[in-house]
């Protein structure tokens, strides 16, 4: 990491080798730069020339009001959009162009705003999807069931069964996914996107339409998984309560274009950020 | 009471991820095997040979063959008449080109060869869907019927246009032409149908079939964890053109023996095998066979009960008898839309309790 010079553009004097969090742990250099990216639709720019930089073991939040671009910059990011100006950086290069499934093979995994689960297919084996580009065995040996295809298949759910630990879904690893409640999907989501051991995971909104239970839940695994496994995780996020308590630094948006990049405390003191998000104080 | 998991104790995840979990179910699975193999070819006549077994079996593979594509992938298609076809007259062509090969090695080449065919036809799914994606293959289901008519090459330039399986041999006993014994003919389709299930179920429970069944399911999602949707979706055109391919060889080489393609492999074989897949039930390999059991032995008990029994005249109960399995389709689409294998699959759950209602 130590050969990427910081991002001029981000506005933001981090230090190269990373900073030491309220809590004190320790976040590294850059993984991710993303650099004047600029995304349109016809003559609509949903993001405006935005740069910024995600380093390497934290978590970095991006909020804004409803149509700000924030899940248009996550479709950017795993490469469900090309923008039309702008660059990907990730671990020091350079990304082309990329499919989905490419940008999957890199070590980005990610959840949906609204849940997107395989429904006909069990728990256990949405869960089990997740380890596709873990899987190397052919199709021979799979079509035969012979040596790599059931070792690997057998590694492949010690792991899984690490992640349904983790998140305490033990008792509904056989479920149909379909049956679940809207909570558990999310949980089941998140434990997908896990399977893949990413480097960076990004959580499109991980506690809409959750009550305060489920939150805390919710709030308690996004902070085990940065923990526990050294995730890099990026965030939309409504709730600013848990924003602020669970992220390093923050992005704000606002029609398109970044208003505001920091801690969560100089976010919540930026004059514009109050102005355009967090309401104008009417004294 | 009678169906119990009760002492089945799984101490591995090897244990936890076979096809017969329970020790109840995997006996049966044996016995049954047991039967079909050492019990029923000594006992086989040609009327059930030719009637119940063999087509049966056939069609059972040709379901595998269709389920994997729509049941697993969520790909419909209309075009498994034509891809029957295309195993038929590779089968052909291979018997008389090299008639010193293994009968085995041909069906199998035929295989290989509807695989190619379905690889090609299956491009479009990559841009369409549903509907869309059913008349593009109905496309492929008239033009490989056409193909066959129309160029003499394919029948070897026989002069009625019909292709007509030689006499070849497995091990010294024949199984195509007209002195096979049903009993060759029947072990040398089993062998087959039991091959395409056991590899089946292995490409369905390993990671293939999931992708093929996070396509299905949501094809946006399945990109977005690493499914490639081109690799999916042609491996889901090809291995199920395989088994399809394998089910036209047969059908040709072994039970009928001579075949005529408009009208051995027209539209309608697409629908009796569709049919099959949606009644069985869609992305189940037992399914398959419920639904080929279902279509094949349906007509055949119905024409036995209303001519042997109740003494009809054989033209009004064919009659009936078309109204009859129609009347049946819908009736367990509507009782059930997810096919026999639920049916199956619930009957057992409630047998698990049973006397107790919980």
């Amino acid at each position: 990491m130590t050969d990427i010079e910081s991002n001029p553009l981000t506005g933001q004097p981090a230090p190269a080798e990373g900073y030491v969090t309220a809590d004190g742990r320790q976040i590294g250099g850059v993984l991710m730069d993303l650099r004047n990216i600029t995304l349109r639709f016809g003559g609509v720019e949903a993001i405006k020339n935005i740069s910024f930089d995600v380093r390497e073991g934290e978590i970095r939040a991006i909020i804004g009001p409803n149509g700000a671009g924030k899940s248009s910059m996550l479709n950017v990011i795993s490469g469900f959009y090309v923008p039309q100006e702008g660059e990907v950086w990730f671990k020091g290069y350079k990304r082309g162009p990329m499919r989905p499934y490419e940008v999957a093979r890199l070590g980005i995994a990610r959840t949906f705003q609204n849940i997107a689960l395989f429904d006909g297919m069990t728990v256990l084996d949405n869960i089990m999807t997740g380890r596709l580009n873990k899987t190397k065995s052919g199709f021979l040996s799979q079509a035969l069931w012979w040596g790599a295809a059931e070792r690997e298949e057998i590694a492949n759910r010690e792991q899984v069964e690490r992640i349904i630990d983790f998140l305490e879904i033990q008792n509904i690893r056989k479920t149909p996914v379909g049956r679940l409640p809207y909570g558990l999907k999310k949980r089941v989501e998140l434990a997908r996107a896990l399977a893949a051991e990413p480097q960076i995971l990004l959580l499109d909104e991980p506690m809409a339409g959750m009550n305060v239970e489920e939150k805390e839940d919710m709030s308690r695994f996004v902070l085990d998984v940065n923990d526990e496994f050294g995730t890099t995780i990026v965030l939309i996020e409504h709730d600013m309560g848990v924003v602020m308590d669970l992220s390093d630094r923050v992005v704000v948006m606002d029609y398109g274009r970044k208003i505001g990049d920091g801690s969560p405390d100089e976010v919540r003191n930026n004059q514009e950020v109050i102005d355009a998000y967090l309401g104008v104080a009417h004294d | 009471m009678f169906y119990r998991e009760a002492g089945n104790f799984k101490t591995s995840y090897r244990d936890d991820g076979q096809t017969f979990p329970i020790k109840l179910d995997r006996m049966g699975y044996y016995v049954i095997l047991g039967v079909a193999a050492m019990v029923v070819p000594f006992v086989i006549n040609d009327y059930w040979a030719s009637a119940v077994l063999l087509p049966f079996l056939i069609y059972a593979i040709a379901a595998i063959g269709l389920n994997i594509l729509t049941g697993y992938a969520g790909q419909v298609s209309l075009g498994t008449g034509g891809f029957m076809a295309v195993g038929a007259y590779s089968v052909y062509k291979l018997m008389t080109a090299f008639p010193d090969l293994s009968i085995l090695i041909h069906v199998l080449l035929a295989g290989g060869i509807t695989a190619m065919v379905g690889i090609a036809f299956g491009l479009p799914s990559l841009r369409i869907k549903g509907f869309y994606l059913a008349v593009a293959t109905l496309a492929a289901q008239f033009f490989l019927v056409w193909l066959f008519n129309k160029v003499p090459w394919f029948y070897n330039y026989s002069a009625s246009g019909q292709i007509t399986a030689p006499e070849r041999t497995v091990l010294g006993w024949a199984v195509t032409g007209p002195a096979a014994s049903p009993a060759a003919k029947y072990l040398v389709c089993l062998a087959f149908v039991i091959f395409a299930a056991w590899v089946a179920r292995n490409l369905t429970r390993g990671m293939i079939g999931r992708k093929w069944m996070a396509i299905r399911d949501m094809d946006i999602a399945a990109e977005i964890i690493g499914v490639n949707p081109l690799t999916a979706k042609l491996s889901a055109f090809g291995v199920s053109s395989f088994f399809v391919g394998i089910a036209g060889a047969l059908l040709f080489a072994v039970y009928l023996g001579a075949a005529e393609v408009g009208e051995a492999f027209g539209i309608n074989k697409s629908f009796l095998v569709l049919f099959m897949v949606i009644i069985g039930g869609l992305g189940s390999i037992f399914g398959s066979f419920a639904g080929a059991a279902f279509l094949v032995l349906l007509p055949v008990f119905l024409k036995n009960v209303l001519v042997g029994v109740l003494g009809w005249p054989t033209d009004l109960a064919a009659h009936i008898e078309l109204m009859i399995v129609g009347a049946l389709i819908i009736f367990f689409l509507i009782v059930e839309p997810h096919g026999l294998a639920r049916l199956w699959q619930l009957v057992k759950e409630k047998l698990r309790l049973w006397p107790f209602p919980h």
